[in-house]
C-alpha cells in the first residue's frame, strides 16, 4: 500500500539521513503485505466517492460560473487522489480529512469574518449592484396609464410560475420572474393564447388557490430594465407597468421619473440623491475602516461599546475569581478524610455542571421572573426584586448564575489539585513551626496556584465568551432603548455580536464582525499570555 | 495522563489526609495540636462530645447542606414544575403541590412542539459529529504522534493556536459561507443538518486533535515498534493498538464533544431555520422566549427529559471526564 519510511520513532528529527531505496522497498513490501486487498478495495471506493462529489459540485459551480471556488475544488480533489494514490505521504494520508474540514470551517471562516469587517454587508447591503438595480426597478414598478390590455394565461413550468402573453399583434410571448418575455409557439383559443409548448396551463381553481404568488409576479418586457414589466391583478389580463426609477447604465444613475431626483452612486454601496438620501437595497462594497470608525466615533454606538466592553471582562473576572474561591473553600471543608457521606456532597455538587447550562439558564430564568418566579414568589414572600429587569440587578443575577454553573468545575478542579499536594510538605512545615493558616497561605496556595492557573487562564476564556449563560438568562437585556443597535445592559460582546449581525431590525454583518475582531484580538492576548506562562509551545515537539 | 492522574488522587485519598482541618485549625490552632494525636489513637474510647465533632466534620456537614441547597434548589424547582398538571409558572410555585405526568404527555404529543423531533435531531447531530470528529482527530493526532515530516511543529502550532477561537467567534462568516454554499449546494447549505455536522466538525478538530495528540504520547511507542516488528502496517497498528489503547480517552474526548454539541446554541440557531429540523437547545430556548407560550409545566418537562442523558453520562463517565477537563494542569 504505502511505505513507512516516514514512520521513525519519535524523537528523532527531520535531519536524519533518508532511508535508502532498498529499505523504503522493504517496508513498502512488509506493509502491503499487512495490508490486504480488502483494504485497496475500501480505499478505491473512498476515493471514488470523494471524486463522484468532486465533479458534480465541479460541474455545479461550472453552471453558477464560480470559477474561483471550481478551481479550489479542483484543486482539493487533484490534492487528495495524488496523497492517497502516492506510496509515499503517509502522514499526509492521515492528515487530509482533517485539515480540509479544519481549514474550511474553522480557519476559513475566522479570516473571512477579518473581511466581512471591512465591508457594509447586511440588510440592504446584500447582494451585487446588478440585483440591487433589478431589485429597485421592480420595488418601484407602476402601471403606465392609457396602457393597452394584454390578454395573459398563468403557466406553470416545474413549479415556476410564468406568463403567456398575447401581444396586441396576436403573437404569443412567454415569461417569467427571471426570465423576460421570448416568443413561443402557442395555441390560441380565439385571440388568446392559452397553451405553450413545455408548460402548463392552470386551470382556474389553481389560478384562484396562487393568487398571491400570481399577483406577485412581475415578467420583465425585456433585457432592459426600462422597458418595465407586464403584471396581472387577476389572472386573465395582464398590463403594462415601468418603473418610476430609470437606469441609466452608462451613467451608473438612478432618476426618479416623478421627482426627477437624479440618484448616483457615489461609493457609499447605494444610489444617493444630492441631498444624501439613499435607494435601498443598495448593494455590497468594501468600506475600509468605516466599521470600525463607526462603532468608535458615533457616539450612540460607542458608548454601548465601552460598557459591553468594561461588562465584558468584568463579568469574565468575577465569574473566575467567585467559582475558584468558592470552589477551593469547598475543596477545603470537603478534604477531610474523616467527614462521613462525603461522597454524596460530591454528587450533588457536581449536578449542576451536569446538566446542559442552556436549560440551567432557562430554568433560573423562570425562577427569577420578577412577577412570578419562585425566587420572589416563595423565598422573598412576594417581593417584586427586579431580578432581571433591573440593569444593575440583571448583572448581579447574571453573576448569581455563574457561580451556580461554574462552582462545582472549580471544586472538582481544586480537590485535585489539594490531594496531589504531597503530606511530607505540611508534615515538614508543620515540624519547622509553621501555623496552619501560614501553611496554607504560603505553601500549598502558591503550590496550586501553580497547577490551576492555566486552567483559570482558560475558564477566563471560557467565560469571556459564555453565550448561552447571558443569552438565556437575561438574553443580554434589559434593553438599552437609546442605542441603534440590539445591545443590551448584560450583553457581552459575543452576544452583542450574534444580536447586531441576527436579531435587530436590520442586520449588520459589517458591523457585528468588526465587533468579532475586537474579540479576537481579546482572545490573541489572553492565548499569548496563556503560552507563555505555560511554555506549552516551546514544549511541542 | 488523566488515567494516572485518578489513580494518584485514588491512593492520596486512602492516605489520612490532613489538608482540609487547616480552615478549622486555623481558629483554634492550639488546641487542636495538642488534641490530634490522642484524637486518633483513643477516639472510640473517649465520650462523645458534640462540640469537639462539631469543631472537627460538623461544621463541615454545615457547608455541606447549605451548598447542596444552593445546587440542588434549581434542579428541585424543575423537577416539581414539571410534575405539576397546571401549565403556569405561577402555579408551579408550589413545590410537589400536585402530581401528575400529564405536562409530559403535552409536551411529548402537542403538534406545535416537535419535542421528539428535536430531542431525535440532537442525538443525531451530537452523536455523528462525537463520532466522527473523534475518528478523524485520532487519525491527525496518530500522525502528528508517531510520524516526522516536514511542517510538523507548524502544524502543531496551527492547531494549537486554532483551538483557542472558538467557532462561535465566526458566527456571521459561517452563516454567510452556508449561504452562498446553499447557493450551489441546497443540501449541504442554509436550513439543513448535514450542513450544520460539518461545520461543527470542522470546529471540534483542533481541540479533539490536540487532546489525543497528548494522550497518545503516553503510549509507549515500542508497542508500535514491536507490531511493525511482526509485520503490522501503520494502519494494523493505528487500528488495532493504538484506537484500542486509547479506547477510554476516546470515550471522554467523544462524550466532551457531544455535550458541547448539545448546548450549542449560536451557530445551531443561524444554521437551522425551519422548527422541526431544530436542535434542543435552539428550540426550547425559543420556545420558552415566546411570551405567548405559558406552559411553564411542558416545558420544565421537557428541559428534564432533555437533561436526563447528559447528566446520566456524565455520572456515570465522571471520573474520567474530570481527568480529561484537568488533563494537562495537574501533572
Amino acid at each position: 500500500m504505502s511505505t513507512i519510511d516516514e514512520d521513525v520513532a519519535p524523537g528523532a528529527t527531520g535531519t536524519e539521513p533518508k532511508p535508502t531505496k532498498r529499505q523504503r522497498q522493504a517496508a513498502g513490501i512488509a506493509d502491503a503485505a499487512s495490508g490486504g486487498v480488502k483494504m485497496i478495495l475500501v480505499k478505491l471506493l473512498a476515493l471514488g466517492i470523494v471524486d463522484a462529489i468532486a465533479l458534480y459540485a465541479l460541474f455545479v459551480l461550472a453552471t453558477a460560473g464560480q470559477w474561483l471556488v471550481a478551481a479550489v475544488v479542483v484543486a482539493v480533489a487533484v490534492a487528495v487522489n495524488w496523497i492517497y494514490f502516492s506510496r509515499r505521504r503517509l502522514p499526509a494520508k492521515y492528515l487530509t480529512p482533517g485539515v480540509i474540514f479544519l481549514v474550511v470551517f474553522q480557519v476559513f471562516v475566522l479570516v473571512y469574518t477579518g473581511y466581512i469587517a471591512f465591508t457594509n454587508y447586511g440588510t440592504g447591503h446584500n447582494g451585487s449592484k446588478e440585483q440591487a438595480v433589478s431589485s429597485l426597478m421592480a420595488s418601484s414598478l407602476q402601471r403606465v396609464e392609457d396602457s393597452p390590455t394584454y390578454p395573459v394565461t398563468v403557466v406553470d413550468r416545474l413549479g415556476t410560475l410564468g406568463l403567456l402573453v398575447t401581444d396586441p399583434d396576436g403573437d404569443a410571448l412567454v415569461g417569467t420572474n427571471d426570465e423576460p418575455l421570448q416568443p413561443v409557439d402557442a395555441e390560441f383559443d380565439g385571440d388568446k393564447a392559452v397553451a405553450a409548448e413545455g408548460w402548463t396551463t392552470l386551470q382556474f381553481a389553481d389560478v384562484l388557490a396562487r393568487t398571491d404568488e400570481i399577483t406577485e409576479l412581475a415578467v420583465p418586457f425585456s433585457d432592459d430594465p426600462n422597458d418595465g414589466a407586464i403584471r396581472t391583478p387577476d389572472g386573465s389580463s395582464g398590463y403594462l407597468y415601468v418603473s418610476n426609477l430609470e437606469y441609466d447604465a452608462a451613467a451608473g444613475t438612478m432618476t426618479d421619473a416623478t421627482t426627477g431626483t437624479v440618484y448616483s452612486d457615489v461609493g457609499t454601496g447605494a444610489f444617493t440623491s444630492p441631498d444624501g438620501e439613499e435607494l435601498l437595497p443598495g448593494w455590497q462594497i468594501t468600506v475600509g475602516f468605516d466599521n470600525f470608525v463607526r462603532a468608535v466615533t458615533d457616539v450612540r454606538l460607542a458608548q454601548p461599546l465601552v460598557y459591553v466592553t468594561l461588562w465584558t471582562f468584568a463579568f469574565a473576572l468575577i465569574s473566575v475569581a467567585s467559582t475558584f474561591f468558592l470552589g477551593l473553600f469547598l475543596a477545603i471543608v470537603f478534604n477531610d478524610m474523616r467527614m462521613r457521606g462525603r461522597k454524596y456532597y460530591r454528587v450533588g455538587m457536581i449536578l449542576p455542571y451536569a446538566i446542559p447550562s442552556f436549560l440551567s439558564a432557562l430554568v433560573w430564568a423562570g425562577m427569577m421572573n420578577e412577577s412570578f418566579g419562585f425566587i420572589n414568589q416563595v423565598l422573598l414572600g412576594g417581593a417584586s426584586v427586579p431580578w432581571l429587569t433591573d440593569p444593575w440587578m440583571a448583572k448581579v443575577s447574571v453573576l448569581i448564575v455563574n457561580l451556580w454553573l461554574g462552582f462545582p468545575y472549580m471544586f472538582l478542579v481544586c480537590m485535585g489539585a489539594l490531594q496531589a499536594i504531597p503530606d511530607d510538605i505540611q508534615e515538614a512545615a508543620t515540624v519547622d513551626g509553621a501555623k496552619p493558616w501560614a501553611i496554607f497561605r504560603l505553601i500549598k496556595l502558591p503550590l496550586l496556584l501553580v497547577t490551576v492557573a492555566p486552567l483559570l487562564i482558560a475558564s477566563f476564556a471560557f467565560n469571556f465568551n459564555n453565550f448561552n449563560t447571558i443569552y438565556m438568562l437575561t438574553g443580554g437585556g434589559p434593553r438599552d432603548s437609546e442605542a441603534p443597535i440590539p445591545v443590551g445592559f448584560t450583553d457581552i460582546l459575543i452576544t452583542m455580536v450574534y444580536k447586531v449581525a441576527f436579531t435587530g431590525q436590520s442586520r449588520d454583518y459589517g458591523l457585528a464582525s468588526a465587533y468579532s475582531i475586537i474579540i479576537f484580538i481579546v482572545v490573541a492576548v489572553i492565548s499569548i499570555i496563556a503560552f507563555r506562562r505555560t511554555k506549552s509551545l516551546e514544549e511541542l515537539n | 495522563m488523566a488515567k494516572k492522574g485518578t489513580k494518584e488522587h485514588r491512593s492520596w485519598i486512602e492516605a489520612p489526609a490532613v489538608e482540609g482541618e487547616i480552615m478549622a485549625a486555623a481558629l483554634d490552632a492550639e488546641a487542636r495540636r495538642s488534641e490530634h494525636p490522642p484524637a486518633r489513637i483513643a477516639g472510640p474510647r473517649r465520650p462523645f462530645s458534640f462540640g469537639r465533632w462539631f469543631r472537627a466534620t460538623g461544621w463541615r456537614h454545615v457547608v455541606g447542606i447549605v451548598v447542596l441547597v444552593f445546587a440542588l434548589f434549581p434542579i428541585v424547582f424543575v423537577i416539581s414544575s414539571s410534575l405539576n398538571p397546571h401549565g403556569t409558572l405561577t402555579g408551579s410555585n408550589a413545590l410537589f403541590s400536585a402530581i401528575g405526568f400529564d405536562s409530559y404527555v403535552r409536551i411529548l404529543t402537542d403538534p406545535q412542539i416537535p419535542f421528539t423531533q428535536w430531542f431525535a435531531n440532537t442525538l443525531l447531530i451530537a452523536g455523528v459529529n462525537a463520532v466522527a470528529s473523534v475518528f478523524l482527530g485520532a487519525l491527525a493526532a496518530y500522525s502528528f504522534s508517531r510520524m516526522r515530516f516536514t511542517g510538523r511543529r507548524f502544524g502543531l502550532v496551527t492547531i494549537v493556536v486554532v483551538q483557542m477561537f472558538p467557532q462561535m467567534l465566526a458566527v456571521v462568516a459561517i452563516f454567510l459561507l452556508m449561504s452562498s454554499i446553499s447557493d450551489w449546494f441546497p443540501a449541504i447549505g442554509l436550513n439543513t443538518q448535514i450542513g450544520l455536522m460539518i461545520v461543527y466538525l470542522g470546529g471540534a478538530l483542533g481541540v479533539n486533535t490536540f487532546l489525543m495528540y497528548g494522550f497518545f504520547n503516553t503510549i509507549p511507542a515500542s508497542i508500535d515498534e514491536a507490531a511493525k516488528i511482526d509485520g503490522a502496517g501503520h494502519a494494523r497498528i493505528f487500528f488495532t493498538i493504538i484506537l484500542r489503547l486509547a479506547a477510554p480517552i476516546l470515550a471522554v474526548v467523544a462524550l466532551l464533544s457531544f455535550i458541547f454539541t448539545v448546548n450549542e446554541f449560536a451557530v445551531a440557531s443561524v444554521i437551522l431555520i425551519d422548527t422541526d429540523k431544530q436542535t434542543l437547545a435552539v428550540g426550547l430556548t425559543k420556545l420558552v422566549s415566546n411570551p405567548r407560550y405559558a406552559d411553564w409545566s411542558a416545558f420544565s418537562a421537557g428541559a428534564v427529559m432533555a437533561a436526563l442523558p447528559v447528566v446520566a453520562l456524565f455520572l456515570w463517565l465522571q471520573k474520567y471526564i474530570v481527568g480529561g477537563l484537568t488533563a494537562g494542569a495537574v501533572k
